[in-house]
């Protein structure tokens, strides 16, 4: 076991060193002189020098590729041209925010997607398996941004129940926390919920259809039981090991909802910083974020060993 | 479907895979309803000219924000603009995108796809470092960043899309290829002497087909909420320029007193992906061979 584990990680080397020539790039696509654009509306020449010394843009690219990874190595993504302030304290300020978002939504989606997707394997074939199908991709088909939207018109604008936009943290004020978060993290939540359930179907499916189900009803147990106990127990490994992969589709999605509901995490400081062309940040951000979800997929992989005794050495 | 075998009495031996398919998928009505939705969008974006009621970015300020109406059946925004004209021009950029991005994706995705597959050794092993690598970043943030260095504009934002969208299909081509490849007909093919490049295109690509079409079918739905999340967020289709995204940004800013604003360009672009995502669903079954 440990030696597969071994060479997961082992693996982890040249894709993250790939991640990082890939950002690194990004700053080439940059039309004109670099230094110019980075420096944004700011014409000022000692700026632009400045710009041009701390990403040593007079030096070849693979050199300052080079200076660029050293920094990220020992924490340091580069400055916020717009903010003055370094981009890994920015992204660790706002991280927690977007952390407890997708927590929030990776909940909600469990208990939508698991328990539609137990029913309508289940009910295989009939009217509520289908309605629930349906739903499902109806769900998957809805733009993020959209149902935000639809929803602060409902719940804020019409019924006045919650706020339309903000944000406090669970540290300040529980309630008033979950009340400016548990929109969003519905919209984020509803994204992947439909995803879930149909992975939770088909390994339902599957279990229910396993010999050990067979026996299990055979000695005459309560099918409720079955159900619970003895199907779904096997079905739920895969789907939790899936739902971790989900992760970066919530990240994704913390971008646009963020933004609708103006919440100060992560998604929205890319955003600011590609409306501010705070160029750093952006590839500070999106490096964490392929890092998080490397070492995700990671800790998946793991879990799933972990738990299938087939697996273990 | 007994009614269409009693029409065609040739043994289903002969039958050929693509008819094949196309009766399976005629027997899926929620299929064939996207089908008929897609065609339809099609044909509202080539004759948006025709179609819309009144010129999408003509703006009269004697008619802002106006509910939905006879004379405006969807309502007019923030500068008296008719948003069904808006809505119907809107077709053109959100489909463009999700074609031409996927159109992208695939023209450098199969290719490397079937090097990767075919060739293995080192090839595949970088070409899979770089597949992996890009697959780490989410999807909407690989696009947003690469759009943000880009510059805005609808253009570069399907570049965005479709460089994002590279990964799945060299994944898929390279895995299609890999199962193909020690067939024994490849091994035929190989042994009477044809090029490399023949058997991938001739003997190869056809297998890969059916599996490229549904994913196809399935990213373009992708890139039309990622175009759409673009344009919301400024990256996309630039104003005058009606995009079902940008609309929606500039509704939000109005939901108190024009409401409809936002229900109509989320509803266009919840029809089409529901389509897409539909008739990719239905593609699949009827493609897929374990099925009846």
């Amino acid at each position: 076991m440990f030696s597969l584990i071994a060479k997961r990680i082992l693996q982890l080397i040249p894709t993250l060193f790939v991640v990082s020539v890939l950002i690194f790039s990004l700053q080439q696509l940059l039309p004109g002189d670099p230094a110019l654009v980075m420096a944004g509306e700011e014409k000022d020449p000692e700026v632009i020098e400045q710009i041009r010394k701390q990403y040593r843009l007079d030096q070849p690219i693979p050199v300052q590729y080079v200076y660029w990874l050293k920094g990220v190595l020992t924490g340091n993504l580069g400055e916020s041209m717009r903010l003055k302030a370094s981009v890994s304290d920015l992204v660790l300020a706002k991280l927690p925010v977007t952390l407890q978002l997708a927590s929030m939504a990776m909940i909600i989606a469990l208990l939508i997607g698991v328990t539609a997707g137990v029913v309508s394997a289940v009910k295989r074939g009939s009217k509520l398996d289908y309605i629930v199908n349906v739903i499902g991709l109806i769900g998957i088909s809805t733009p993020n941004f959209w149902l935000g939207i639809m929803l602060i018109f409902l719940f804020a604008v019409n019924l006045g129940w919650l706020p339309a936009s903000g944000y406090v943290s669970p540290f300040e004020d529980f309630w008033g926390s979950m009340k400016t978060t548990i929109l969003p993290a519905f919209v984020l939540g509803n994204a992947i919920a439909g995803v879930l359930m149909r992975h939770t179907r088909s390994a339902m499916l599957q279990a229910l259809d396993s010999d050990y189900v067979r026996t299990a009803r055979a000695k005459g147990l309560l099918e409720t039981k079955v159900v619970i106990k003895h199907a779904m127990r096997n079905a739920l490994t895969p789907v939790i090991t899936l739902g971790a992969l989900e992760f970066g589709t919530l990240l994704s999605g913390a971008v646009l909802t963020e933004q609708i509901f103006t919440i100060p995490g992560f998604g929205k400081l890319i955003v600011d910083s590609v409306f501010n062309r705070d160029y750093a940040v952006v590839q500070g951000v999106v490096l964490v974020t392929a890092t998080t979800y490397v070492l995700l997929n990671l800790l998946a992989d793991i879990g799933y060993v972990l738990v299938n005794p087939r697996l273990r050495g | 479907m007994s009614a269409v075998s009693m029409e065609t009495p040739a043994p289903l031996a002969i039958e050929s895979p693509a008819r094949r398919a196309w009766r399976r998928l005629k027997q899926r009505k929620s299929a064939l309803l996207a089908l008929f939705v897609i065609v339809a969008l099609i044909l509202i974006a080539i004759f948006a000219p025709l179609i819309a009621p009144y010129d999408p970015t003509k703006q009269s300020w004697s008619a802002v924000r106006k509910a939905p109406s006879l004379a405006h059946w969807f309502g007019t925004d923030e500068v008296g603009r008719d948003i069904l004209s808006r809505i119907i021009f809107g077709t053109r950029a959100s489909l463009s995108a999700g074609v031409i991005s996927v159109g992208i994706a695939i023209t450098i995705g199969v290719p490397l796809g079937l090097l990767a597959g075919y060739l293995g050794g080192k090839v595949d092993a970088i070409l899979g470092r770089i597949t992996d690598a890009m697959l780490a970043v989410p999807f909407l943030i690989l696009a947003i960043a690469l759009a943000a260095f880009l510059g805005p504009s609808l253009g570069n934002a399907m570049i965005a899309i479709g460089v994002t969208a590279t990964p799945l299909f060299i994944r898929l081509t390279r895995g299609q290829t890999l199962s193909v490849v020690k067939e024994d007909y490849i091994e035929a093919a190989r042994a009477v002497g044809n090029p490399g490049w023949r058997i991938a295109l001739r003997h190869i690509l056809p297998n890969v087909m059916p599996a490229l079409l549904v994913q196809a079918t399935l990213t373009i739905a992708t890139a039309i909420i990622a175009e759409a999340s673009l344009s919301f967020l400024g990256l996309g289709q630039q104003p005058p320029a009606p995009s079902w995204g940008s609309m929606l940004n500039a509704a939000q800013r109005f939901l108190t007193n024009a409401p409809w604003m936002a229900v109509w360009p989320g509803l266009a672009i919840f029809v089409t992906v529901l389509s897409f995502n539909l008739f990719g669903d239905g593609l699949r079954d009827a493609l897929d061979p374990r099925t009846k």
